[in-house]
């Protein structure tokens, strides 16, 4: 039972207390992956192919190699063979086989004494290349004659016969899909685009990397999760995964994009060869977009019945995606989310996983969601259009509520969507006139959360303070949430917990700070550590008192007698406690080792209200609302943070981002002038409203908000492009080039 | 190729080193330096996470080569808090969680400060535009421009 | 008895059905029954799956109850960003 059940007065929970980290962040002292020198270090530098696919033929470094100052050079032969699965992906990406599989692929690394040497060198290697078809569009790779980029890389999922990039298929849904659309009074069938875009953290991906002829090695690296990296670079180079130590610098932004290995394996492999000298590798912003991941794109067919008053009768979901040349684009996750708002009688969802000659797509922020609710929030509001009836009160006649039948399956437990569409009815941005050429889209977005691997550790010090030890990550201010909820549970002070991310050698297994699990999870793996430290503190006191310790009780951070009957002392408090410990028993700590229960998704409904300019086809945001589903907010000004960010990420994909490719397969826009992220000239406010519909699930009722929010931004807008303009663009950037079109085709035709 | 020996004052101190004459002022100041508060994130001039002043003026410390540096100031976001006293932009960041990651806030606090000192009354959009040079993909800008507009009213005696 | 809910692209494996019983106290004797009955579920279970229970998504579930009435369905693995 969630505690806030029985309690809702807390004393830090919901406040908005300084980050413990802000200091360090505004003084330019915090350490990310690129600051971090060592003694006898070397510098690294990558050679990448400027082909979308081709035969590596010949590699030829005698030039690079002869340069003073250059110390080691690594091709894919120095590294293990005979990897399979994930693993064999992961070698295969970081640097490529016989074949170079996308514009941007590694083929060869260097380390020298300097940074400067380094690249000099790198441009001395030789590469002899055949070049070989490439595909670049999904539709196009889909095709049954398009060039096959990995034969034999399908899985267990492809029936026979399936064209051949093709490598994963899904299909699954519920209810009598043709009885649903016979029922319905419009049926309606679109097809929907959207393109890749990057994660676009500002720090490229950097680290140091050691490792000696006795296979014990070492890394600092910017990272969401180290045990994913010391995993991943152990298998890439056959390591035994507990001799390398992964220390995780603070990061610079991850959204999903760090959460696997790129250069990082190579780092070592050159420290290798280099006599163990430790070797840092640092990318320039070309290299995160040519070689990091992307996001899948994808090529969207929805059907949707609706009967004249609004209620869904069926939906069906057709997505291709590519998530370039390796399996893993999120068209699960997307079709889990596809109709997930909904409450319908009858879906179904066909899923195609489609290699194409692009970097491996990584995780990006509720990977799937967006493409999905571009498509299918898309096509509700052209149907609401089409029958004359309001978005948001279709929305809530159909929204999934707790006992729905989850479109993906299950039955919903409590869930908050219909309180975010409530909040956004409510709020005074959606009774605001409009002008000409204005208009205003709604649309929702979900996402599941997730736990995953967690440990974490708990110790009180001499003074009564308190540390936590944890391996997630601190991206968005998950220190100052999990010192809150210590503090909290511990009934002290914020400022005397200290929140320490700590290195792969100092706690079990940790998944990385994703699926919007840092608060969830390791915030309730440490309030379970907390608790064993409290336990621990009243059964000292039971014995200093000599009374059963379950007659002590824990309030306010002091051991008291529980009621009258377990006698009469003075509260113990925590200091004193702490300060006897050497000679009541020694080191008083807690832990948790384990995969955290209790997950609740989240929904969150915006509403965006943009301007078209009619000459240049120009979106302008005028206002935008982001109502979400926190579970309970423990930092407010950071769960804003994160709707704000995450709707900002959703408004660059929905007007701005995008991979842009020339026939040559070349990447053609890989600086951050030309893949233009949105600046804060772009935007208005982004105003924000918390819903806390707690989550039973944890102690303090949090659910995860950091993914979500990306979702509802591409349709909500695209939706608000179509009532300012009367005309709907389904594909995604709407540029102004793409919006002028439209209007100029809507006013011929 | 041999190195230049290079004189400048950074931060109220007179420094010396050695460039190699393809090196940014950006690399100097990291890594001949050790001061890497000024972080690159592009290399190009477009996101501003290596904003510096140079002598008074704001730059891209990524466009600058570290030569060019020869007998000027150079005023780095390690130079912005006098002892342990804050800017009033580096404690309002702090106080209105204008950063996520903190890793474009250096350059966000250069150029934030390089715009209230010469115009001590900006309005949001004059915010808005002067930092639309540099790129934050964590925040979505509210939170920053919150956190400058409230110390630019605290430094002006407004707040 | 637990009916296991598979998701329809498994009736290949399973001669047609999406929804089959087994004997079973915890998720991972559940999955163990299935791929006794149906072996060409192996690589599927053993490629990594998400288990939803009553409602609640996991993926490290091998110890997890299940009784008699707990709506249990095979997911396709989750992650996030």
């Amino acid at each position: 039972m969630a505690k806030d059940e029985f309690n809702t007065e807390f004393k830090l929970v919901g406040t908005r207390p300084n980050r413990p980290d802000g200091l360090d962040k505004v003084t330019g002292r915090a350490r990310y992956g690129a600051d971090m020198t060592m003694p006898g270090m070397l510098w690294g530098a990558v050679v990448r192919s400027p082909h979308a696919h081709a035969r590596i033929k010949k590699i030829d470094a005698s030039k690079a190699l002869a340069l003073e100052g250059v110390k080691a050079v690594v091709t894919r032969a120095d590294f293990p063979t005979g990897l399979t699965g994930e693993d064999w992906n992961l070698q295969e990406n970081s640097m490529a086989g016989d074949v170079a599989l996308y514009d941007g692929h590694a083929v060869a690394a260097v380390a020298a004494t300097s940074a400067l040497l380094a690249q000099d060198a790198a441009a001395l290697i030789e590469v002899e290349y055949e070049l070989l078809p490439h595909v670049i569009d999904v539709d196009d790779a889909i095709k049954p004659d398009a060039p096959a980029i990995r034969p034999g890389s399908a899985d267990h999922s492809v029936p026979e016969g399936f064209p051949p990039n093709v490598v994963r298929y899904i299909d699954y849904g519920h209810g009598d899909l043709d009885a649903g659309f016979a029922a319905a009074d419009l049926v309606m069938e679109k097809t929907y685009l959207t393109e890749a875009t990057h994660q676009g953290y500002i720090e490229p991906q950097a680290c140091v990397g050691q490792l000696g002829a006795d296979g014990k090695g070492e890394m600092w690296v910017c990272t969401q999760g180290h045990w994913f990296i010391r995993q991943m670079c152990s298998a890439v180079l056959g390591l035994e995964v507990a001799q390398l130590r992964v220390t995780a610098s603070e990061i610079g932004g991850g959204f999903g994009g760090k959460t696997m290995v790129f250069m990082e394996p190579l780092s070592l492999a050159l420290s290798k060869k280099a006599g163990g000298r430790p070797v840092k590798l640092v990318m320039n912003r070309a290299e995160v977009l040519r070689a990091t991941g992307p996001t899948a794109s994808a090529s969207m067919d929805v059907k949707i019945g609706m009967t004249k008053d609004g209620k869904m009768t069926a939906g069906k979901a057709v997505f291709r995606m590519q998530g370039g040349a390796f399996p893993g684009a999120p068209v699960d996750s997307a079709l889990d989310c596809a109709f997930a708002n909904y409450d319908m009688p009858a879906v179904y969802h066909e899923g195609f996983d489609v290699l194409a000659n692009r970097p491996k797509a990584a995780a990006y922020r509720a990977p799937g969601s967006p493409m999905a609710a571009f498509a299918v929030e898309s096509l509700v509001d052209e149907m609401c259009r089409e029958l004359g009836l309001d978005p948001v009160e279709v929305r809530l006649k159909n929204a999934a509520r707790e006992g729905t039948k989850a479109s993906y399956g299950p039955t919903y437990n409590k869930i908050g969507l219909v309180e975010t569409l409530e909040a956004v009815k409510a709020h005074p941005n959606y009774a605001v006139p409009l002008g000409p050429n204005q208009g205003r889209g709604v649309a929702s977005g979900f996402w599941f959360n997730y736990n995953g691997d967690t440990a974490v550790s708990m110790a009180i010090a001499e003074d009564g303070t308190a540390q936590v030890s944890v391996g997630t990550p601190d991206i968005g201010g998950s220190r100052a949430s999990l010192a809150m909820m210590v503090g909290e549970t511990l009934g002290v002070p914020y400022e005397h917990v200290r929140v320490n991310v700590v290195e792969t050698g100092a706690l079990g297994i940790n998944e990385p700070t994703h699926g919007s699990r840092a608060t969830f999870a390791t915030g309730k793996a440490a309030v379970i550590a907390t608790e064993q430290a409290i336990a621990e503190m009243c059964r000292r006191a039971a014995v200093e008192w000599d009374i059963d310790p379950d007659a002590v009780e824990w309030i306010d951070g002091a051991a008291q007698p529980a009621g009258p009957n377990a006698g009469k002392f003075p509260p113990m408090k925590i200091g004193e406690i702490a300060g006897k410990m050497s000679t009541t028993g020694g080191p008083i700590a807690g832990h948790y080792e384990g995969f955290p229960d209790g997950v609740g998704v989240s929904f969150g409904t915006h509403v965006v209200d943009v301007e078209v300019d009619p000459e240049t086809g120009h979106t302008k945001i005028l206002r935008y609302l982001v109502a979400q589903d926190a579970g309970r907010a423990i930092h407010p000004a950071y769960v804003e943070g994160q709707f704000q960010g995450g709707a900002v990420q959703g408004i660059g994909w929905a007007l701005n981002e995008e991979y842009v490719y020339g026939e040559d397969g070349r990447l053609q826009n890989a600086t951050f002038l030309d893949y233009r992220v949105p600046v804060a000239s772009d935007l208005p406010k982004i105003d924000t409203v918390i819903v806390e519909v707690p989550n039973p699930g944890h102690p303090y009722g949090v659910r995860g908000v950091g993914e979500t929010g990306i979702a509802p931004p591409l349709p909500a807008i695209a939706n608000a492009v179509a009532a300012a303009t009367g005309q709907r663009l389904r594909h995604l950037p709407m540029t102004p080039v793409k919006v002028l079109a439209a209007i100029q085709a809507g006013q011929d035709g | 190729m041999s190195k230049i020996h290079v004189t400048t004052t950074v931060n109220g101190d007179t420094v010396e080193f050695l460039a190699d004459p393809r090196e940014t002022l950006l690399d100097c100041l990291r890594d001949r330096l050790g001061l890497t508060g000024s972080k690159e994130g592009c290399g190009t001039g477009d996101c501003g996470a290596c904003s510096v002043m140079l002598d008074g003026r704001l730059v891209s410390s990524c466009l600058v080569l570290g030569v060019e540096a020869e007998g000027k100031t150079v005023d780095t976001i390690e130079g912005m808090a006098r002892g342990d006293d804050l800017h009033p932009l580096q404690r309002k960041f702090i106080e209105h969680a204008a950063l996520q990651c903190g890793f474009c806030t250096p350059g966000i606090l250069v150029a934030a400060k390089a715009l209230l000192d010469q115009n001590p009354d900006p309005s949001e959009s004059e915010v808005r535009y002067w930092l639309a040079g540099n790129l934050c993909r964590c925040t979505g800008y509210d939170k920053i421009v919150n956190a400058v507009m409230d110390a630019a009213a605290e430094m002006r005696g407004a707040a | 008895m637990v009916e296991i809910n598979l998701w329809s692209g498994l009736r290949r494996f399973t001669d047609g059905e999406l929804v089959v019983e087994v004997e079973a106290d915890t998720i991972g004797k559940a999955l163990d029954a299935l791929i006794e009955k149906y072996p060409g579920l192996a690589p599927v279970i053993e490629a990594g799956i998400s288990v939803a229970v009553d409602g609640e998504i996991t993926t490290a579930g091998r110890n997890i109850p299940v009784r008699p009435d707990s709506e249990v369905y095979l997911m396709r693995r989750l992650k996030g960003g």
